[in-house]
């Protein structure tokens, strides 16, 4: 019975496109393996309980929160973190506007914002401003007030529906 | 703070699962979604707690028909449950609950089985399957049994299943043709705990309304469902203090629970008469 429960486990997962091998402990959440072990520091801790959304990343596609996983839990995904999202140049417009706007300071929450704002474009269409404001609304930002990034997320879901006329 | 484990273990069956938390005998904890649990065990509450690992256990995946009955395993992310269109038309309260609930980053992980296991009184799907008269499946070392919704959950985190037991789906009946199925709440920011909410359905064999964040657990509001199967929409109304058992917490006080279960409750009859 003690045999089962393990204090390290061994996991295999994709990461950003790549395959990696590694051992875990089984307490260390998505996040900090990203960031201790693989050095990927665009994940970021902030409160580690679900609620700041900076840990944002994707997980088989779909946004997730890092720090509510355990990488133990991650073995067998596909995993991509802002540095992967920024490699494929799949949200540079995004990143773009998000300069042009002023919608970041310090860039704490940046990472975070930027794949939840990438996972409601992708859905299409030019979302009204209550609906990203909805869908950022578990992300924290503690510099711009929102409104910036609201702004910037808005021009790009209008610029990438006029690209597609 | 970083969490801390004594162990885990990826259960591959539910008997497997089911054997271990009894061998564990109080020891070990199931984690699905791990939405609620992962931001406890962040939080240090972990430290001599081992965890077993349900999300691989394919028999507690799919939503599907039996029967007369809608049937969703215990492992359905919220995010599925909002998009799939058996729920949209056998269940149409769950569908427009998800949006309720925490955010999408969370509702792509968070399960129906841990949100139900888990019984935090403010929570959205808990009062939904309490509403919709849900039939709750568990397992455990002994064998499958069913519990209605109305004597699974007991209080705060507290529900009836046993140590050794988890929930393997949610068996519901089919929405009747002319049935309405409402989801209203309250919260201070998109994605919080409601500081009141509440779950109705209108089917041809009388109404069910269930409360959420104005108890300990979610509750029936029997004075007022009585009311309304009787047409008298005041009575209903007036009934909400006394089926409500809210508590003052430094998010509201009772008496504002209290009012805005009657305010919802209105919203409700307003959108039932539209």
């Amino acid at each position: 019975m003690s045999d089962l429960f393990q204090t390290e486990t061994q996991i295999r997962l994709m990461v950003n496109g790549q395959k990696v091998k590694a051992r875990v402990r089984v307490g260390q959440h998505l996040t900090d393996f990203l960031r201790q072990e693989l050095g990927l520091t665009g994940s970021h801790a902030g409160c580690e309980h679900g609620v700041c959304g900076a840990c944002t990343l994707r997980v088989n596609g779909e946004i997730t929160r890092g720090c509510l996983m355990l990488a133990a839990q991650a073995d067998g995904a596909e995993v991509e973190t802002i540095e992967g999202l920024t490699e494929r140049g799949v949200i540079a417009d995004l990143q773009q506007a998000f300069v042009h706007r002023n919608a970041l300071q310090c860039g704490f929450c940046t990472p975070g914002m930027l794949a939840t704002a990438a996972d409601l474009l992708a859905r299409g269409g030019v979302p009204g401003r209550e609906v990203i404001r909805d869908h950022l609304s578990g992300n924290y930002c503690r510099c711009t007030g929102y409104e910036a990034i609201i702004d910037a997320v808005e021009t790009v879901a209008r610029a990438r529906a006029e690209a597609l006329k | 703070m970083k969490p801390t484990l004594a162990g885990y273990a990826r259960a591959s069956t539910i008997a497997e699962a089911t054997a271990w938390l009894a061998e564990a005998d109080g020891d070990a904890k199931v984690i699905a979604g791990g939405q609620s649990l992962m931001a406890a065990i962040n939080m240090g509450l972990g430290g001599d707690t081992r965890l077993i690992d349900i999300n691989g256990i394919e028999a507690l995946k799919g939503i599907r028909l039996e029967g007369d009955r809608l049937v969703i395993g215990a492992l359905t992310r919220h995010a599925e449950l909002g998009r799939h269109p058996l729920i949209a038309e056998h269940a149409p309260l769950l569908t427009r609950a998800v949006p309720l609930i925490a955010h999408e980053a969370i509702r792509t992980r968070g399960t129906i089985g841990g949100s139900l296991s888990h019984a935090d009184p403010a929570a959205e799907l808990p009062a939904c399957v309490l509403a919709l008269d849900a039939l709750i499946r568990i397992s455990g070392p002994g064998g499958e049994r069913e519990v209605a919704a109305d004597d699974f959950f007991e209080d705060v985190y507290v529900t009836d299943l046993a140590q050794d037991e988890i929930v393997t789906a949610i068996s519901l009946p089919l929405a009747a043709a002319k049935e309405a199925q409402l989801i209203r709440e309250l919260s201070r920011r998109a994605g919080d705990f409601a500081l009141a909410g509440i779950a109705l359905v209108r089917r041809p064999s009388g109404h069910r309304v269930a409360f959420f964040g104005t108890g300990p657990r979610p509750m029936l509001g029997r004075s007022v469902m009585a009311a309304l199967d009787a047409g008298d929409l005041a009575a209903a109304l007036a009934a909400v203090p006394e089926d409500i058992d809210p508590q003052s917490d430094p998010h509201a006080s009772a008496a504002y629970r209290r009012h805005l279960a009657s305010v919802l409750l209105r919203r409700c009859l307003e959108d039932l008469a539209a």
